[in-house]
């Protein structure tokens, strides 16, 4: 009996994904190409941040941890409204795909500019002295020893980030980027279907989630410095 | 115009209230090797750390062939030319030992990668490392990580090197291998100061001995004078107690 309206009920969600696969498929293009850009812009900002935390003189240093602060500080939908609805009003009006491009990168790169920091700190300051003693600018030893091994230490904390990245990239339908959950919502808005469609579309992330997290692992083992490998 | 290659006049350095170095004096010509001995916490390393200009002095003057290197702004230039030696050796983890050796060559002294890669070899072959080139650091043994630290700073030409402790993280197995290394340098005629606690490789390697204390240079001359015959009796209460203690006399 159960069973029976289970497997009626899975059948009417496969059948809603048959009826509406040209959609959520553009939905699906859209989180994945917010994400990819978001994140990759994110470790960009994030390492640049990271950067003038650490090694920048006090008035950098302490410009980057009040953006970072700010940025923390307050919830992700409200940065993407003033960036969408608050910008216009300087004359900077942006498409919801731009606008949420450019309020996801800020807000992963002030996330990732603390995982980076941390990673950063980790790697011993004797590194950057023989860095030194070699002839190397400190830029040339950060760049050259710490970046390389630091970047290393923070794939877990980005494969994190990235996992954040593609669900909260759903956030986005709210300033009408059609991406995965704005085509959903069209969907579920024309056959009423609610539960059944939001079913399906979690079980979309679902299996993105899954298959980026295997994705980056093989990237950590890639980039693993033989000798370093972790151990039971 | 000096003939020293190395001329420390008169150095002072306090860290806070803790006045290390008090007047510190001595020099080094092309070719010498010269041992710093001495207690610990006299102020032996801080030395070495000015010379390569991680630190620099309250008071005092360090010449490098007449080019006052407490004076200059180009810091990284001056520092190409003085090798370092560490005591936890200072590997790059991320590099291979290969990696380890080209590293400057390639990214200082921006030289193409198929000569680095050559000198690099040859540098590993002196240290007697050629079948581990393409280890990691954390691949390696002790002795080996500090002979890749060697020829990473034979690599660049040095006119000196410093040695900071070079066997003082190692057991006493591996500590000859890396001792046998810096022995050959001496009489390749490498021009070396090295701080050590090895009281049988001062013995017999140095050209000089300088002993310190409390940050003053207490003595300095010829090893087998402090050894057997010392001025001093703070140099001979230290060097014969360290001698009994690791019976290294006969060494």
């Amino acid at each position: 009996m159960f069973l029976g309206s289970l497997l009626e009920g899975l059948q009417k969600t496969f059948a809603i994904f048959l009826a509406n696969y040209p959609a959520l498929l553009r939905g699906l293009t859209v989180t994945i190409y917010l994400t990819i850009i978001t994140s990759i812009g994110g470790i960009i900002l994030g390492t640049l941040l990271a950067l003038g935390k650490i090694y920048g003189n006090k008035f950098i240093s302490g410009i980057v941890t009040v953006f970072i602060g700010l940025i923390q500080g307050t919830p992700l939908l409200v940065q993407l409204f003033v960036i969408y609805y608050g910008l216009p009003a300087y004359g900077i009006r942006l498409t919801p795909i731009t606008a949420a491009l450019i309020s996801f990168t800020i807000n992963s790169g002030a996330y990732q500019a603390e995982y980076l920091r941390g990673s950063i700190q980790s790697v011993s300051s004797g590194q950057l002295k023989a860095a030194l003693s070699l002839g190397m600018t400190r830029w040339q030893g950060i760049f050259y020893v710490i970046l390389p091994q630091a970047l290393r230490r923070v794939i877990p904390s980005w494969t994190n980030e990235f996992i954040y990245l593609l669900k909260y990239t759903s956030l986005a339908y709210i300033i009408t980027a059609q991406e995965l959950m704005g085509e959903a919502r069209i969907i579920a808005s024309r056959n009423y279907e609610f539960f059944k469609t939001y079913l399906l579309v979690a079980f979309i992330y679902l299996l993105l989630v899954l298959l980026f997290t295997r994705f980056f692992r093989r990237i950590e083992r890639r980039f693993t410095i033989p000798g370093f490998e972790f151990k039971r | 115009m000096s003939k020293h290659l190395l001329r420390v006049e008169n150095i002072y350095k306090s860290f806070g209230d803790n006045d290390v170095l008090r007047g510190i004096s001595f020099h080094l010509d092309k070719g010498e090797t010269k041992v710093i001995v001495g207690p610990s916490g006299t102020g032996k390393s801080t030395i070495l750390s000015l010379i390569n200009m991680l630190v620099p002095p309250d008071k005092g003057h360090i010449y490098l062939e007449d080019i006052d290197i407490t004076r200059t702004r180009d810091v990284h230039k001056i520092r190409q030319n003085i090798g370092f030696v560490f005591q936890d050796f200072g590997l790059f983890n991320h590099l291979t030992a290969k990696g380890n050796v080209m590293i400057g060559l390639t990214k200082v002294k921006k030289m193409g990668k198929k000569e680095a890669e050559e000198i690099a070899m040859e540098e590993l072959r002196r240290v007697g490392l050629e079948n581990f080139a393409d280890q990691y650091p954390a691949q390696l043994s002790g002795g080996q990580k500090q002979r890749v630290g060697i020829a990473r700073a034979l690599a660049m030409r040095p006119k000196l090197i410093l040695f900071d402790e070079p066997t003082s993280a190692l057991d006493p197995e591996l500590t000859g291998e890396v001792l046998n290394v810096m022995r050959k340098l001496a009489t390749e005629g490498m021009t070396m100061l090295i701080v050590t606690h090895e009281m049988g490789f001062a013995r017999t390697v140095a050209d000089e001995l300088i002993f310190m204390e409390d940050g003053v240079i207490l003595e300095q001359g010829l090893p087998e004078k402090l050894f057997t015959n010392p001025e001093h009796p703070r140099t001979r209460e230290f060097l014969f107690k360290l001698t009994d203690l690791y019976n290294e006399g006969e060494r």
